[in-house]
């Protein structure tokens, strides 16, 4: 078991990504009951978008001035391309049955990465990304943690602090709240629920930028089709979490992570079980937890028990 | 109820997956005849034309259509002009099918070469033998797809008279990684990952059995899922095993990543694969340092060939926008020896392509025999290549050198 603090920080940090992804799926199933499955690839927009803001900087660019320059660059192209989905494919489909605007995301999905894959510059493989070089901090004999790792695992606490005081004590965060609870009932009191779903998306298309630039940064490599395996990974944390709560996803992505991690190490370790376990599992062993979770609490993790509007 | 609505979304997300996996083929050939008297030919090619592993599966089309291009301008088969018709499969088995039974379709269509995927080849020859349609491919690597499934018991069986290779199988390639890393880089103690497909998961168990033949040791084995991308675990499991070195059976895409992660836990051990991971994008992808990471391919490498100047100038002048990758040569050779069965043919039918001329050009295809860009060029009773010379590469100052060639012999 000597390698358990490496692997509980592994899947730490995978789970803080998958949350930040997550938190796309939560926020606009939240306000509108749209599952966007074109937001693993508002991800992956995030990370090219990121990589273009690299290419302007001058080389030679130290990576801490950078980067905050690439989350910038990032956010703005996945943020435009959320907001240009939900006003051209989501709106006009608002009032038909939630099938439509479902599909109309998957389709979405396969547009957007076709697109990418065929207009920027060599992005029919995988292209390399600016990578923390140096070595890993060392904690303790057992645990290193890599640059990166450090890196999204202090950026999504305070990602999500920051959300939680802006849905909470903000106006706009208000009405949000407001809008998610009974949008009609919000319309009445006067609240622009058209804004308040704009930004839904935006918000979520920035953290989806922060997760595409963490991703780059320890990868040290993107690809246009990354955001598809990222993106059910995320949705499937912001159902663990409870879809439409924020620290839901949140949890719901660490939990789902340490699955994994834990999956890979130590399910073969199990007399009798070599066979299950390994990296050819844990995807297997997250849904058997994903289910096990939503048989014991159908809402979520973190979820409230509403019932349906539809 | 919600939950209720989230098992509908469920059932949406799956159908979605599967929409994704294998969206729609690119159509990249036109049917229109020339006007001129010749008669059209057309070569088939399936190959990965998007996706991860596009870079090969360029380089297969465009040399495929070198090939062609060159028959068209020296007049290798009077009276017969060659076209290519190259169909994407994106590494998909099932997209791999749809296209064979796309090209058995065009009645123009006397041989096809592809696919990369040994998984894919595995869904596509049942419908070309029932066409009688030639297939030869550039890349294939598993014994199976010529020898039968009991390859492994000694039991040699040809399954698809309408198969060839151009490619050496992984038994020959596994055994000869297997010896390198015992015998001449004096590894002991391997960590043997793959990513379960069809060519990966055959290659790492043909390489485990003759490494522990030789009297190495495994330590431990892994499997990782393609597509995914992070190995971290895996690589941390390498690291508190003690293995020396690590082999990939897999491609590039994994294998780049795996290789960088294990680098990055701080053991310093190589990573070896075959032929799926000698490309640059291995070293490229990331920017972690692949220094010293091992991998072996089919032939003698291209570069060094005499037979290969050639076909290196002729790629260039053509100025195709992909390089011609691991397999270009492979494939300029499998479409060269489709030409030639159908030279030969043409020849035996007084010029004009007989009636039957698919299942000719197979019979036709097991007779040919030339010097090709990858050396000589021939088929055995399975129609498997009898070139089997193989080359390790090891990566070294970014690229990948190759430090060591040789004919294998059982």
């Amino acid at each position: 078991m000597h390698e358990l603090p490496q692997q509980l920080a592994n899947g730490l940090a995978l789970g803080a990504l998958y949350g930040l992804i997550a938190i796309g799926y939560t926020m606009v199933y939240g306000i509108v009951q749209l599952i966007n499955f074109a937001h693993g690839e508002i991800f992956m927009i995030g990370g090219f978008g990121a990589l273009t803001a690299y290419a302007i900087l001058p080389t030679g660019t130290s990576l801490l001035i950078a980067i905050p320059v690439m989350i910038i660059g990032g956010a703005i192209c996945s943020v435009a391309v959320a907001c240009a989905a939900e006003r051209f494919a989501y709106r006009p489909l608002r009032s038909a049955p939630r099938l439509a605007p479902l599909i109309t995301a998957i389709g979405l999905s396969i547009a957007l990465q076709q697109l990418v894959w065929q207009f920027y510059p060599d992005a029919k493989k995988a292209v390399s990304f600016p990578e923390f070089t140096g070595p890993a901090f060392k904690i303790t004999e057992n645990l290193a943690i890599q640059r990166a790792d450090l890196f999204v695992l202090i950026l999504a606490p305070l990602c999500m602090l920051a959300l939680g005081v802006f849905v909470q004590k903000s106006r706009s965060g208000r009405a949000m709240q407001a809008t998610a609870q009974d949008p009609d009932t919000a319309k009445l009191m006067g609240i622009n629920t058209d804004r308040i779903i704009v930004m839904a998306f935006a918000i979520g298309a920035a953290f989806a930028a922060v997760a595409a630039v963490a991703y780059g940064v320890d990868k040290g490599q993107i690809n246009f089709e990354m955001g598809f395996i990222l993106g059910l990974k995320a949705f499937t944390a912001a159902v663990l979490g409870g879809i439409g709560n924020i620290y839901g996803a949140m949890v719901g992505g660490v939990v789902l992570g340490l699955a994994e991690a834990l999956s890979i190490a130590y399910i073969e370790e199990i007399p009798g079980m070599q066979q299950l376990g390994g990296g050819a599992w844990s995807n297997v062993w997250a849904f058997v937890l994903l289910i096990v979770v939503l048989l014991v609490r159908p809402q979520g993790l973190l979820g409230q028990r509403v019932t349906d509007r539809a | 109820m919600r939950h209720r609505s989230l098992l509908i979304l469920t059932t949406v997300i799956t159908t979605g997956a599967l929409t994704l996996t294998a969206c729609g083929s690119r159509d990249g050939g036109s049917k229109d005849n020339s006007g001129g008297k010749k008669t059209v030919v057309v070569i088939g090619v399936d190959a990965p034309l998007t996706g991860s592993l596009s870079a090969l599966g360029q380089g297969i089309k465009n040399s495929v259509d070198l090939a062609a291009k060159t028959a068209n301008k020296n007049n290798e088969v009077p009276g017969i002009e060659f076209k290519v018709e190259a169909l994407d499969d994106q590494a998909v088995p099932a997209s791999g099918q749809a296209n064979a039974t796309k090209l058995v379709g065009n009645k123009d269509v006397l041989g096809v070469v592809g696919p990369l995927n040994s998984g894919v080849a595995q869904q596509m020859q049942g419908v070309f033998a029932s066409a009688k349609l030639a297939q030869v491919s550039p890349a294939n690597t598993n014994p199976a797809l010529s020898q039968g499934d009991n390859w492994g018991k000694g039991e040699f069986k040809r399954g698809f008279d309408t198969y060839f290779r151009t490619a050496a199988t992984d038994v020959v390639q596994g055994k000869f990684a297997a010896q390198y890393l015992f015998k001449d880089a004096g590894k002991k103690k391997v960590f043997i990952v793959d990513d379960k497909q069809t060519y990966g998961a055959g290659l790492a168990a043909i390489f485990a059995d003759e490494f522990k033949k030789l009297g190495g040791e495994v330590v431990g084995t892994d499997h990782v899922t393609v597509k995914e991308t992070d190995f971290s675990s895996t690589a941390d499991k390498v690291k508190s095993s003690g293995a020396d070195s690590v082999y990939f059976g897999g491609q590039y895409p994994e294998g780049g990543l795996l290789a960088d992660q294990i680098k990055k836990t701080g053991a310093n051990v190589p990573l070896m694969g075959g032929d799926g991971i000698q490309d640059p994008a291995f070293i490229s992808a990331s920017g972690e340092p692949n220094e010293g990471d091992l991998a072996t391919s089919i032939g003698y490498p291209v570069e060094k060939l005499d037979t290969a100047k050639k076909f290196i100038e002729d790629y260039k002048a053509e100025g195709y926008k992909d390089p011609y990758a691991a397999y270009g040569g492979y494939s300029y050779d499998a479409g060269w020896a489709v030409i030639q069965a159908v030279k030969a043919v043409a020849a035996a039918n007084n010029g004009k392509l007989p009636t039957d001329a698919r299942a000719k050009v197979v019979e036709a295809l097991g007779k040919v025999s030339f010097e090709g860009v990858t050396g000589k060029v021939a088929f055995d009773q399975y129609g498997d290549t009898t070139n089997k010379q193989l080359t390790v590469y090891k990566v070294e100052g970014g690229k990948w050198v190759d430090v060591k060639s040789d004919t294998f012999n059982q």
